[in-house]
């Protein structure tokens, strides 16, 4: 896009026109949404951020089969808080101190599993703690399915950079292979009793896995014919030289990630392998993907592009995270409560979470399948 | 535009072709032909490159594109010239939606979004299926895929286009769809169209050039289509009856066969009516519904087959045949209705007692088969059905004489697998069969073959129903024909009425003849029956 064009699509005022927002955007937006909640434990913060992600979700999920997965997400979300306070009351009342909400009567156990209890006095105090702890990953959980519901998440593999498009198609194709590796066994197994079943479980187990092998194996003779009939690994015509350079970028830049590593995770060795060598095989490691990348004569049909609204909604999940992390993190009685007494919550804290709320608004309404029905000639000129 | 000079194709120095010379000129549709297994697929392959790439093998000779040779180039790098559409248009998909599909080709060369954008709309024009866009291509019918398979290729406009038989899995609608589509590119675009088909009676009317693998030492001949019909071993039923009345030049269209068979129809004395033989019926089954979570499968449908008579069931890709045949055996899913085989409920039996009663020969037959060797596979089916020892060989060897007992199942050909499946069901003696598509793949003469079968198992008295698209078989081997759609009978009875009903299902012989005539040997005899004198014109 040149200069001119790229302001007059930043500065456009006409209403907007119903799209899908780039899918790296929405999980930038919702990653964000989640370093904050991880950040805390305080539940009225960690109930606005969920409601904020279930906002979102209301106000810009399109009708794509994946779009119904929120459901599936929340339920989630409730089974975890559910259980993590059960565990609490079964594993022992726990706490010695504060208000005794139901005296259970403890099981006793074997010596030899000193240290845990079944049932006992339940604390309110070790109850809240419970559910604040479980309050916090489910609000992870909603995070994360907020923006696999908005986000098509086989769109965000396409985004990846060129160098890793082979990993991507590689995901894409075993993604859809599962179902017709499930429908095959289906019908052998159907296939199977037309013909009596005798002998042994392994000879039965044969008659049921050497089919369903020839019938994967046929299978993907053919997708791979067929993807290299339609021009799959096109590589382009690539000097000797280009690819050591690639090569040597790529295994240094490993190599010092490695390294960087270890030094992170060993104290003794000495400090300069650890962050910068970490940093100097990342920057390395980037080089060489950049310099794979490059050689790619490869296009995309109908890009995402990043634009405006992109920006605004991944800012609005990121701002919440960089918020909580600086300006919050010495307040631990906003970001962890005590039990002992209602959470508190200061403006700043709030405007935190509340921020993630500005994508709802930003994004531009998604596209719906079912508005799409109609002819569409006259609208492709 | 395309040439191939002196091409041979050996696998363990055993030739498949030999010495193939053929030029395939711009805007010509060239239709391969020739039996089963001679090497039509491997003469496509040699055009796109996954032969040798794909298939290994040694192959010798040239192949040229514009006088440029490009038998070193993978298919990958002959895309802008060749576009291949295999058989099973579901395999090879890439991505999930009919759009993106369009443009995965396209997304390969490097092509500028503004371009691909513009051929993506107007391929979905040009092929008819624009409403179809973001589709998901597995929810598509058979036809759909075809049509977005071959679409697929287009957006990288190839010179050419190779199909290996692109409508062996489609009804009879749903291929004639297909078939105008490739006329049109071939009128319009002026694509060059390389088509492998085995039924004949669709494409020949549309072919410019005739290419036959006879299969003989790799012999490969080319011409005129209606010179090399005269001897060709595999024939559309036009032809044959063509050949039958000594028409010269042989009639390759409907309308052609119509003007010339005026003067047949009158030596011919009306068809004799079949007789319908009222058997006692060997399976009953009344009100069979069956459902798909939401979706009805089946509703309310009856069966009536007789014993020593053989039934086609007919009806669009997924009107139900399928489901039908396996609530039926037994084994299948059926929420209402009864089924009765000789005093039972064959889903009450177990599965033992059920195959002895119904047979069924799935879509895939292959599905059965899990040993090494023949011989094991027809001892084992010996062992499992209780039959004396070699009783499902000898099966094999009246179906099917010859087949090799150290032969391993998977190299046989489909007629020869078809066969050898059929024996292993037909060990356990069930009264009644049903068949799932068994002519998919099989060309004239294993046609023939398989309709002498079931006539024989017929004449044994077992009850067989087969679920089919082709016409010209059912014409030839059932007596009686139910019509399924969406899960309905919307027409039953004898195969001769049900035919001269719906047009989509007349076979070429009724078109030309009118109703009541089916098939080339009914002709044949009618002829015979004519006295001397009066049949030479």
């Amino acid at each position: 896009m040149d200069p001119e064009a790229a302001r007059l699509a930043v500065t456009d005022r006409t209403p907007r026109l119903p799209r899908d927002l780039h899918p790296g955007a929405w999980w930038l937006w919702a990653l964000g949404l989640a370093a904050t909640a991880s950040a805390t434990t305080n539940p009225v913060l960690l109930l606005t951020i969920a409601a904020v992600a279930g906002f979102a979700v209301a106000c810009r999920r399109a009708d794509h089969p994946w779009s119904r997965s929120f459901q599936l997400y929340l339920g989630l979300a409730a089974l975890i808080v559910v259980v993590r306070v059960l565990a609490r009351i079964v594993l022992g009342g726990g706490a010695d101190y504060g208000h005794v909400l139901v005296d259970l009567p403890e099981v006793p156990l074997p010596g030899w599993v000193a240290g845990i209890r079944l049932f006992g006095p339940v604390t309110r105090e070790y109850l809240l703690g419970g559910l604040y702890d479980g309050l916090r990953l489910a609000t992870l959980v909603v995070c994360v399915g907020a923006a696999n519901s908005l986000a098509d998440p086989k769109r965000l593999l396409k985004s990846m950079p060129p160098a890793l498009y082979e990993i991507g198609t590689a995901i894409v194709v075993s993604v859809s292979v599962m179902p017709q590796l499930a429908a095959s066994v289906q019908r052998v197994r159907r296939a199977r009793q037309l013909r009596g079943v005798s002998g042994s479980r392994i000879r039965r187990l044969r008659g049921l896995v050497v089919p369903v092998l020839e019938d994967a194996l046929e299978r993907s003779l053919a997708l791979a014919a067929g993807m290299d009939a339609r021009g799959y690994g096109r590589s382009g015509h690539l000097g000797r030289r280009e690819r050591t350079v690639t090569g040597t970028l790529m295994l240094a830049g490993l190599v010092g990630i490695c390294v960087g590593t270890y030094a992170m995770l060993d104290h003794t060795a000495p400090r300069w392998l650890a962050t910068p060598m970490l940093l100097v095989g990342c920057a390395v490691a980037v080089a060489g993907f950049v310099a794979a990348g490059a050689r790619v004569r490869r296009t995309r049909y109908r890009p995402d592009h990043w634009r405006l609204p992109e920006l605004v909604v991944a800012a609005s999940g990121l701002a919440g995270a960089v918020l909580t992390y600086t300006v919050l993190a010495d307040d631990v009685r906003v970001l962890h409560p005590a039990v002992d007494a209602p959470p508190v919550v200061t403006l700043t804290a709030l405007v935190a979470v509340l921020l993630g709320a500005v994508a709802a608004v930003a994004a531009p309404p998604p596209r719906l399948a079912s508005a799409e029905r109609v002819p569409e000639r006259a609208v492709v000129r | 535009m395309i040439e191939l000079r002196g091409v041979t194709v050996a696998y363990d120095e055993q030739p498949v072709l030999r010495d193939v010379d053929l030029t395939v000129a711009e805007a010509e549709l060239v239709l391969v032909a020739g039996r089963t297994g001679v090497g039509k697929s491997t003469l496509l392959g040699v055009l796109n490159g996954l032969v040798p790439a794909f298939t290994g093998g040694r192959l010798t000779g040239d192949v040229l594109f514009d006088g440029r040779s490009v038998v070193h180039l993978p298919p990958r790098d002959r895309v802008e010239t060749v576009g291949y559409v295999g058989q099973d248009p579901s395999a090879g998909f890439v991505s999930d939606t009919v759009e993106e599909e369009l443009a995965y080709g396209m997304e390969q060369l490097g092509l500028p979004p503004a371009t691909m954008r513009r051929r993506v709309e107007e391929t979905l024009d040009l092929l008819g299926i624009a409403d179809l866009r973001r589709r998901n291509l597995r929810t598509l019918s058979g036809g759909e895929q075809q049509r977005v398979a071959i679409g697929s290729v287009l957006t990288m406009h190839p010179r050419a286009l190779v199909l290996d038989e692109p409508t062996s899995a489609l009804d009879p609608t749903a291929a004639e769809e297909v078939l105008a589509t490739l006329a049109r590119l071939v009128q319009d675009v002026g694509v060059a169209v390389v088509v492998a088909e085995h039924r004949l009676e669709r494409v020949v009317p549309f072919a410019d050039t005739m290419v036959l693998v006879t299969g003989h030492e790799g012999r490969v001949e080319s011409g005129d289509p209606v010179e090399l019909l005269r001897t060709s071993p595999v024939a559309p039923p036009i032809v044959e009856l063509g050949r039958a009345a000594g028409w010269d030049p042989l009639p390759l269209t409907v309308r052609e066969a119509r003007r010339r068979a005026r003067e047949l129809a009158v030596r011919l004395d009306a068809p004799d009516p079949v007789a319908d033989t009222s058997a006692s019926a060997a399976l009953r089954a009344h009100g069979v519904g069956v459902t798909h979570g939401h979706r009805v499968a089946l509703r309310d449908v009856d069966v009536t087959l007789a014993a020593g008579s053989v039934t086609a069931l007919m009806g669009r890709n997924g009107a139900g045949k399928s489901t039908l045949l396996w609530a039926l055996q037994g084994s299948g899913r059926r929420d209402s209705g009864r089924v009765d085989v000789a005093g039972a409920d064959p889903a009450d039996l177990s599965a033992e007692q059920r195959r002895r009663r119904v047979g069924l020969v799935p879509q895939t037959p292959a599905d059965l088969l899990y040993l090494d060797t023949v011989a094991q596979e027809c001892a084992t089916a010996d062992r499992e059905s209780g039959a004396a020892d070699g009783a499902a060989r000898a099966l094999l060897d009246r179906l099917a004489p010859g087949v090799a007992a150290a032969a391993h199942p998977r190299d046989l050909s489909e007629g020869q697998r078809l066969a050898l499946v059929l024996a292993l069901v037909l060990v356990a003696r069930p009264s009644v069969l049903l068949l799932d598509e068994p002519t998919r793949g099989l060309d004239y003469p294993g046609k023939v073959a398989l309709g002498q079968i079931l006539s024989g198992l017929a004449t044994d008295g077992t009850a067989v129903l087969l679920a089919t698209h082709d016409v010209e078989f059912v014409a030839a081997v059932a007596q009686r024909i139910i019509v399924l759609a969406e899960g309905e009978v919307v027409s039953r009875g004898a195969a001769a009425t049900v035919l001269g009903e719906t047009p989509a299902f007349a076979p070429q012989v009724q078109k030309v003849l009118g109703p009541g005539w089916l098939t080339v040997d009914q002709v044949v005899r009618a002829l015979a029956a004519v006295p001397a004198g009066e049949t030479l014109p």
